[in-house]
């Protein structure tokens, strides 16, 4: 009994400073291997009675199975070491920059015009776009703007020959959509249109979003909540106070200039009223029995607005210093 | 149209701040662009007549002056301006006056003297005028002395700009704003101190009018014995420089002060110069006159004259000419007030490159009603200031504007504005506006007044009736419609999707002008007739665009010159082309990507964007259709290393490196390498259509080929799917060799084929024979197995 004892003890401790996978399993070749002393006890089983045999087995066998479970733990320690050691080295630093190619950005004019397309896409309209070289027809005349008329002077327009202009907005689309659709119709039309003027507030080129509904019912009234809901989610400003005065455009009546609240004043932000019945009659739309409200907004002064941009010319400019901070 | 408050507070005076006045006026469509005080906040500030001026004792510059400045005794003044003089009469600022720039006159010693106030100049008392001189600001020896020059000179005034939209041509003279004012606030209208002259002669100057539709009302009369050199009075020449206009001489300053009060536009005749009656006819044509600005016009049929038997006088309802004018020696007046028609005005001044106070009012429409009565007016202010024998009015009249009832229904009045007015309020407010009409139901027959010209239908009274209920009084409320879903296609891939795709590689948005050089359009597209512009801003904007590459190269030297050595950029816009006499308008997608593949960082050996990497870039555009790419030579690239971008055997766009001509021409360290494509073609796609997935294995096998240099690697690949092989599945090219062991001119190209078949695995001896025809088809391209 003593010798178990004595063979365990010295198993165990011998187990505990062996710090190589190989030594181990020499070691306990001592113990467990075809010439180990714990195998030699279980061979000298033999020579003991049969009502001895089996308490002796027993003990031998506890003794045994207590060796192999130190050694399997040993094992388990000295392969978590060695994974542990194999980790170390491996690390990184963390906090090297990530590899590879970076990403670009749109345009504050693009972001404002998607952000302008999707607030109008909930409210279900569709997008509509027209060219930018017009007739002189959808550009005026249709729009109830006849030659000679003083509005034409408003415009400042570029011209390509007598009949053909650069659009000076987007309202010719509403003419060519109700020319190819019936009502009711639900448009916006984004689009770049052109005047001849160039300073630090006017550029040449800039972009408007024409917004078109023509339906059964729908009022002046309707035009100021549809306005000002939309200004309103546009700037995430549940106070963002819309007023509407009085204006002119040739192909609405009654007209209005629609200001935003800003600062403590007044910021114009574009142009809206009822479709003037003689551009419904150009397309044979039955002005008694529709309504429509048509409105325009600068995109660049909502861009301006909602990103800090101060000078419109930036946006043409293509400096990649301004450019990148909208990424 | 600008204007003084206090001239305007005549003729209406409604209980309002000058702030609200202007609130209200925007309010109502007449937008106030400007409101001005006509001087800057100062005090203490009276008028004082020099009466001795003796050189200071101790300084040479100074003056020690006695002022009186209404008051018992004179006041002790050290005055410096070289001007000072004994006699003149200036403005003082007393001792405790402020003037502008928070200046306080205390009671100083000034180098031992004490003096007690300061003598003005215009200057510094923070106001502009017309013939300053350096010193002090002399006043007209009638100034009453000791009396405040804000009262003399009516300084506690506002200068009110109103950026008058073309429908409210009624507005361009104070009768019309005051009537507008008088209707939104309900404030009486005070009357104008009008007299009829007697007619002291029945002589008449013949007139003539040839277009009665073009002028349908003339009246003129003759004044004889003025004195033209008369000085105009002080009230008068305010209000006119308050309106932004010059005095000229009296009798011009008259009729020009008549069209501001009036809105109707005048003209004055030197009766002498004139040749026989007065013609109101179409011009000639290559008839000339010259204006009174010393402009030459040549004129033809379109344009409406007022001539003499001799020659043409004048512009009708545009400009004078000269020699015919008023000066100061005139003797004798012809005053002409007439009524031309809107269509033969508009727009002829604008083809002469004018744009004048009377054309303005004349194509928007004057009152037509009030004709004589303006005559009269100015027949009045003439005989006040310059005395004369007035004549009888000689009119000529022929059918005016038709003024014909129009409807408003008040049910009408409620779908348009989404508000029920009751019919008693829409009656207050075409009263307030002095709209006559009568009720019949619930419709009103409104005859619009003379003065409004842009009143012809229903929706025209509507928004006049929204106008003076006011804008801010209609709700805003939410519309009720049918709630319909939007198409919503998935064989279209939406433009964010493909903006999407380029930003995620790396590229950035712009924005360029569509107007370019025109040497950009032939450098870089070769296009000798590119789409001009006739009006360009500048003459480097000056046609369009056909292609954006112009606006991408300008672009990236913009940012080199800005020390960006990786630029990738993209733009989406139109270009235009004239093709068999109509504007093709094409939207395009161009992107050019300089510099490093990636930005500079670790660990990765750095490397230029080549032609591949873009391509890639394109090719991960138009997934999931399949481009594919031919050699072809573009004026603005290298002409070995561009190619047409193939869609279904149709070209769709470009791509290539910047020929290294312009590299060097437009200062480029690098080439960079440039795309664009048709939009429409990127936008196609499909909806997927799931396939069964093939449950054997594919069997691998790689083709190395050694080939002439010249043979494209597309050839080969298009050769081995010609052949139709079995079990082909796909063919890819993963290697592309020259050098050491390979002969020089040729390269090596390796393919790995992957053969499937959906019944089974393949074995060697199946697949044997596709491999065969495979090696076939690339020996028929000159192409060599490597062994």
């Amino acid at each position: 009994m003593e010798q178990l004892q004595q063979i365990l003890d010295q198993a165990l401790q011998q187990f505990a400073v062996i710090s190589d996978e190989a030594e181990l399993e020499q070691v306990k070749a001592r113990y467990l291997g075809k010439d180990g002393s714990l195998t030699g006890l279980l061979k000298g089983l033999g020579k003991l009675s049969a009502e001895e045999r089996p308490a002796a087995g027993a003990r031998i066998n506890q003794v045994k199975q207590a060796i192999e479970a130190a050694l399997q733990q040993r094992r388990d320690a000295l392969a978590q070491a060695k994974l542990a050691e194999k980790l170390a080295a491996e690390s990184l630093d963390v906090t090297l920059p990530g590899r590879g190619m970076g990403a670009g950005g749109l345009h504050p004019v693009t972001l404002t015009l998607q952000r302008i397309e999707h607030l109008f896409h909930s409210l279900g309209f569709a997008v509509s776009s027209g060219p930018e070289i017009e007739h002189d027809f959808y550009n005026f005349t249709a729009l109830n703007i006849p030659d000679n008329h003083p509005a034409r002077a408003m415009h400042d327009t570029f011209y390509i020959d007598p009949q053909h202009v650069l659009r000076t907005h987007t309202s010719p689309v509403q003419v060519r959509y109700m020319e190819a659709n019936q009502p009711p119709l639900k448009i916006i039309s984004p689009g770049r249109v052109y005047r001849v003027d160039s300073d630090a507030t006017h550029s040449p080129m800039f972009h408007q979003v024409e917004g078109l509904w023509v339906d059964e019912e729908v009022s002046f009234a309707n035009l100021k909540g549809v306005v000002q809901d939309f200004l309103q989610r546009f700037f995430e400003q549940d106070d963002l106070r819309v007023r509407f005065r009085p204006s002119f455009f040739p192909f609405t009546e009654p007209s209005a200039e629609m200001d935003m609240s800003w600062k403590g004043g007044w910021l114009e932000i574009g142009g809206c009223g009822m479709v003037h019945p003689n551009v419904l009659k150009h397309v044979n739309i039955d002005s008694e029995k529709y309504l429509g409200f048509a409105f325009g907004l600068g995109v660049e002064r909502l861009a301006m607005l909602r990103y800090g941009v101060n000078d419109l010319r930036q946006f043409y400019e293509s400096d990649l210093r301004f450019l990148k901070q909208f990424n | 149209m600008k204007f003084s408050e206090n001239w305007l507070r005549t003729r209406v005076n409604p209980d309002l701040s000058s702030d609200e006045l202007g609130h209200l006026l925007t309010m109502a469509g007449l937008e106030v662009e400007e409101m001005a005080a006509v001087a800057p906040v100062f005090n203490d500030v009276v008028i004082a007549e020099v009466l001795e001026v003796v050189k200071h004792p101790d300084a040479d510059r100074l003056n020690v002056c006695q002022v009186n400045v209404g008051e018992v005794e004179p006041l002790t003044i050290v005055c410096g301006a070289a001007n000072v003089a004994v006699g003149i009469r200036v403005p003082c600022a007393r001792i405790g006056a402020v003037l502008p720039g928070d200046f306080r006159i205390k009671q100083a010693k000034v180098r031992g003297i004490a003096s007690f106030g300061m003598l003005c100049s215009n200057k510094e008392l923070g106001i502009e005028i017309a013939d300053a001189v350096n010193g002090l600001w002399i006043l007209p020896t009638d100034a009453p002395v000791g009396t405040s020059l804000r009262q003399y000179l009516e300084l506690d005034d506002k200068l009110f700009t109103l950026k008058l939209t073309p429908n409210r041509s009624d507005c361009s003279g104070m009768a019309g704003i005051a009537r507008e004012v008088a209707a939104l606030t309900g404030s009486p209208l005070l009357p104008l101190d009008m007299a009829i002259q007697a007619v002291a002669t029945a002589e008449k100057l013949p007139v003539r009018v040839d277009d009665q539709q073009a002028c349908p009302l003339y009246c003129g009369r003759l004044v004889r014995g003025v004195d033209a050199a008369a000085s105009t009075p002080v009230w008068m020449v305010r209000r006119l420089e308050r309106s932004g206009l010059r005095t000229i001489n009296a009798v011009v300053d008259i009729t020009n002060y008549v069209m501001l009060e009036l809105g109707q536009p005048m003209h004055a005749f030197d009766a002498a110069k004139l040749s026989g009656g007065i013609t109101v006819r179409h011009a000639h044509k290559d008839e000339t006159l010259i204006l009174l600005n010393d402009q030459s016009v040549v004129l033809d049929e379109t344009v409406l004259v007022i001539a003499d038997e001799a020659r043409p006088l004048a512009l009708a309802g545009i400009m004078g000419g000269q020699g015919s004018g008023v000066e100061t020696d005139t003797q004798d007046v012809f005053l002409e007030a007439a009524f031309f028609h809107p269509d033969a005005i508009a727009g002829r001044a604008r083809r002469f490159g004018l744009a004048t106070d009377s054309s303005f009012r004349f194509e928007r429409g004057v009152d037509f009603a009030s004709t004589r009565q303006v005559l009269e007016r100015a027949t009045q202010l003439l005989v006040e200031i310059c005395g004369g024998c007035v004549g009888e009015i000689g009119e000529v009249r022929g059918q005016m504007p038709a003024r014909e009832p129009i409807s408003l229904r008040c049910s009408r009045i409620a779908r348009v504005l989404g508000i029920t007015l009751q019919s008693g309020q829409i009656a207050e407010l075409l009263t307030r506006l002095k709209f006559e009409f009568v009720m019949s139901g619930e419709v009103f027959s409104v005859t619009p007044p003379s003065f409004r010209f842009d009143l012809s239908i229903e929706a025209d009274l509507i928004e006049e009736v929204a106008r003076v209920y006011g804008y801010d009084n209609i709700p805003a409320t939410a519309p009720q419609a049918a709630l319909t879903m939007l198409p919503y296609s998935e064989s279209q891939r939406p433009l964010s999707r493909l903006m999407q795709t380029l930003v995620a590689r790396d590229y950035q948005e712009i924005v360029s002008y569509a107007f370019v050089d025109e040497q950009i359009e032939r450098d870089l597209s070769g296009n000798d007739a590119p789409v001009a512009l006739q009006n360009p801003i500048a003459s480097n904007l000056a046609v369009m665009r056909s292609s954006l590459i112009g606006g991408l190269v300008g672009a990236l030297r913009f940012n080199l010159n800005r020390k960006q050595s990786r630029v990738r950029l993209f733009e989406i816009g139109a270009c235009f082309a004239k093709v068999d006499g109509s504007y093709q308008q094409t939207q395009r997608l161009s992107g050019i990507a300089y510099g490093g593949l990636y930005g500079e960082q670790w660990g990765v050996a750095a490397r230029g964007v080549d032609f591949y990497d873009v391509k890639a870039d394109l090719e991960a555009l138009f997934a999931p259709q399949t481009v594919c790419f031919v050699a072809a030579t573009h004026p603005a690239l290298h002409p070995g290393r561009s190619a047409k971008v193939m869609l279904d055997g149709k070209s769709v766009g470009w791509i290539g490196e910047l020929h290294p001509h312009w590299q060097q021409e437009y200062d480029l360290p690098q080439a960079g390498v440039w795309f664009e494509v048709e939009f429409d073609a990127l936008t196609r796609s499909r909806v997927p259509r799931m396939s069964e997935i093939a449950k054997f294995l594919p069997v691998r096998r790689d083709l190395a080929v050694l080939v002439e240099d010249s043979v494209t690697a597309q050839s080969l690949l298009d050769a081995m799917r010609d052949t139709a092989a079995p079990f082909v599945h796909e063919v890819i090219l993963f290697d592309v060799y020259r050098g050491k062991g390979v002969e020089q001119g040729k390269k090596s190209l390796a393919f790995r084929v992957l053969l499937q078949d959906t019944q089974k695995t393949l074995t060697d001896f199946e697949i044997e024979p596709s491999i065969a025809q495979l090696v076939s088809a690339l020996n028929k391209c000159g192409a060599q197995l490597r062994m």
